[in-house]
């Protein structure tokens, strides 16, 4: 069981991240399930969403209390949630924001855990680019599935070509890209 | 055709493959999204000649439902905590005058204090407005219910209600298998309605009916429902028959052959329970096991007691709670092992026991035991209130609980019992004011002041 937990705010597509998680999982042929927190969402609220990859069927529906990556869509969350509560030593975390790991105040985790799996990517910055709206989700995904392995990046572009249309499906899947060429960089930094 | 879809869509394209003719509802979280689904399909067209009729209020969805349904019409609707309260009046009387409608109920807590998460207050206090009830363990078996309950409804002349938690169940994406139209159209026939309202040949349906008959219609309601008891588990049959699988029905038993304590519980929880389960007879060989509560009403008394045999202990999980009373499942757990043998199936029903695991007669229950050495022990948690998660943590630690013979009979899970003791405090001081908007202060959810 691989488990992973995303962070952000109303607006930032975090659900529709863990669905898209999900759905690229079991094209793999893999067991997934996603689920949202549970609450009265809306624009800039905090918003917490789940995703359990499996090669057995999932019977567990308890919050993901420790998860084995954490994806933070929203940086302003550092300060207020606990985002990597419960969180495996070997685990990834994976932040969406212009600034290193240094400059976001986690050198100390980035040095306690292992370096390579503390990441940070500029996802709304690419998504700007490359979409027209800074909506990270979907390169964040694109990172997570560089940095993890946990689903390859042809999968993930399946699901969006299903998910969305036109540009905003290519759009998310330059953005996948982008964001995962990203972190390949910065594992050969 | 597997599919990766969220538990509501899945419901939507079940029901959607039920053809059904009329469908009314007014949305309310968290049965929005089956509703929203179904109301874009009859807009492409995708389910003519359907009609999706917006209605002001659930009363009026439910009205709706039982005009058409008395009309000849296949009708549906959804609602979930207020709004299945609000329709009380018209649920007594679609099973009163025997109409066969489908509702789904996402389950949620019933405020005050206003709560939008997940229990199952709502459905249990409709428990006995004369609706069959099914509650779903997992979305697969939420959606194979809803095409069996038209079949239920149908052929008794009831309505039915498919219960599956809210935003657990509803919000979930997970791997599913939604019948095709030709599996759907070999296992439900169109409807054909025992009784009709038509211009052409004109009945009165709904008279009043005074003190001289009352009762008779009311026991005849009664053995109506008991005949689902046989009807569910054939039915079941067939369509296992047709899609390979096998969902829904009666209760099923998890991992109960050698044990000597059993978890009733139903709906969503018993994923997550069974996980525990195996976790601790693998970690400490307990001998413990589930009884997987499916239909609740009718109550399937002689199922259950034979399905928990002359286990020693029953702890009955419930996800609503009966202010003033404690546990309702628990109440009828506790009428169904009180039965003689001979009396399990009840007087107006042949005894029928469950079709897929038919129980080891060797561990019915024996009445003797039952009642002189107050066997089993049975025991009420009350868990996943207004939506706290119920985990593996929490289950890990009831069960331990019980095996040591500590578990009270009425235990509330994972409470925040200093909360309840400080705010108590204040009551004894004479601090006025509600009991929700001062535990808020306490917990600093909010500030000082009116909240």
């Amino acid at each position: 069981m691989f488990s992973v937990r995303i962070h952000g705010r109303g607006g930032q597509g975090v659900v529709t991240a863990a669905e898209l998680l999900s759905a690229a999982a079991f094209v793999e042929g893999l067991q997934a399930q996603a689920f949202p927190s549970f609450g009265s969402e809306r624009m800039g609220a905090p918003v917490l969403a789940f995703c359990r990859v499996d090669t057995r069927p999932i019977r567990l529906r308890e919050p993901i209390a420790e998860p084995d990556a954490v994806v933070v869509a929203d940086p302003t969350l550092l300060h207020h949630v606990d985002v990597f509560g419960g969180l495996a030593g070997d685990g990834y975390m994976l932040i969406n924001s212009m600034h290193t790991i240094g400059e976001l105040g986690l050198q100390e985790l980035h040095e306690r855990h292992h370096p390579e799996r503390v990441v940070s990517v500029p996802a709304s910055e690419i998504a700007r680019a490359c979409l027209g709206r800074p909506i990270p989700n979907v390169a964040l995904l694109g990172a997570l599935a560089r940095l993890s392995a946990l689903i390859s990046l042809g999968s993930l572009e399946a699901v969006v070509r299903e998910r969305f249309s036109g540009t905003a499906a290519e759009g998310n899947i330059a953005a996948a890209r982008q964001a995962a060429a990203q972190v390949a960089e910065l594992a050969h930094a | 055709m597997r599919e990766q879809i969220e538990g509501s869509q899945a419901v939507a394209q079940a029901v959607a493959r039920c053809r059904p003719e009329v469908i009314c509802a007014y949305p309310i979280t968290p049965q929005t999204h089956i509703v929203e689904a179904l109301s874009r399909m009859v807009r492409a067209g995708a389910l003519a000649p359907c009609e999706f009729v917006n209605v002001e209020s659930e009363l009026a969805a439910m009205s709706v439902a039982i005009g058409a349904c008395a009309a000849g019409a296949r009708a549906y609707t959804a609602t979930a905590s207020q709004g299945l309260l609000y329709m009380a009046e018209a649920l007594f009387n679609a099973s009163g005058l025997g109409l066969p409608i489908v509702m789904t109920v996402g389950n949620r807590a019933i405020g005050a204090p206003i709560n939008i998460w997940n229990d199952q207050s709502d459905s249990m206090a409709m428990r006995d407005c004369g609706w069959v009830q099914l509650y779903a363990a997992d979305n697969q078996e939420a959606l194979d219910m809803h095409v069996q309950a038209f079949r239920v409804a149908e052929e008794l002349s009831l309505p039915v209600m498919v219960c599956m938690d809210g935003f657990v169940l509803t919000h979930a994406v997970e791997p599913l298998e939604v019948p095709s139209q030709e599996q759907v159209d070999a296992f439900l026939p169109a409807f054909a309605p025992l009784q009709l309202l038509d211009p052409a040949d004109p009945v009165t349906i709904g008279a009043m009916v005074g003190p001289e008959a009352f009762t008779e219609v009311r026991v005849l309601a009664h053995a109506k429902h008991m005949q689902a008891l046989d009807a569910i588990p054939r039915i079941v049959g067939e369509y296992e028959q047709i899609t390979g699988r096998p969902s829904g029905g009666l209760l099923d038993r998890y991992r109960c052959d050698d044990a000597d304590t059993i978890v009733v519980a139903l709906g969503s929880v018993l994923g997550t329970l069974e996980e525990t389960i195996d976790e601790l007879r693998e970690q400490q060989g307990a001998a413990i096991g589930a009884v997987r509560l499916k239909t609740f009403r009718p109550f399937p008394r002689q199922e259950l007691a034979q399905a928990i045999g002359d286990a020693e202990r029953v702890i009955v999980l419930e996800r609503a709670f009966a202010v003033g009373a404690g546990g309702i499942v628990t109440d009828n757990v506790r009428a169904a092992l009180a039965l003689a043998p001979d009396q399990a199936g009840g007087p107006d029903r042949a005894r029928a026991p469950d079709r897929a695991r038919a129980p080891d007669p060797a561990r019915a229950p024996d009445p003797a035991r039952v009642q002189d050495q107050g066997r089993p022990r049975l025991h009420t948690v009350i868990a996943g209130l207004g939506g706290r998660a119920i985990t593996r943590r929490s289950l890990r630690g009831l069960l331990r609980r019980a095996l040591a013979g500590d578990l009270e009979e009425l235990y509330f899970l994972d409470l925040r019992a200093e909360v309840v003791e400080r705010e108590l405090e204040r009551a004894r001081k004479g601090v006025s004011g509600p009991h929700a908007e001062s535990i808020l202060r306490d917990l600093r959810m909010v500030m000082a002041g009116p909240v």
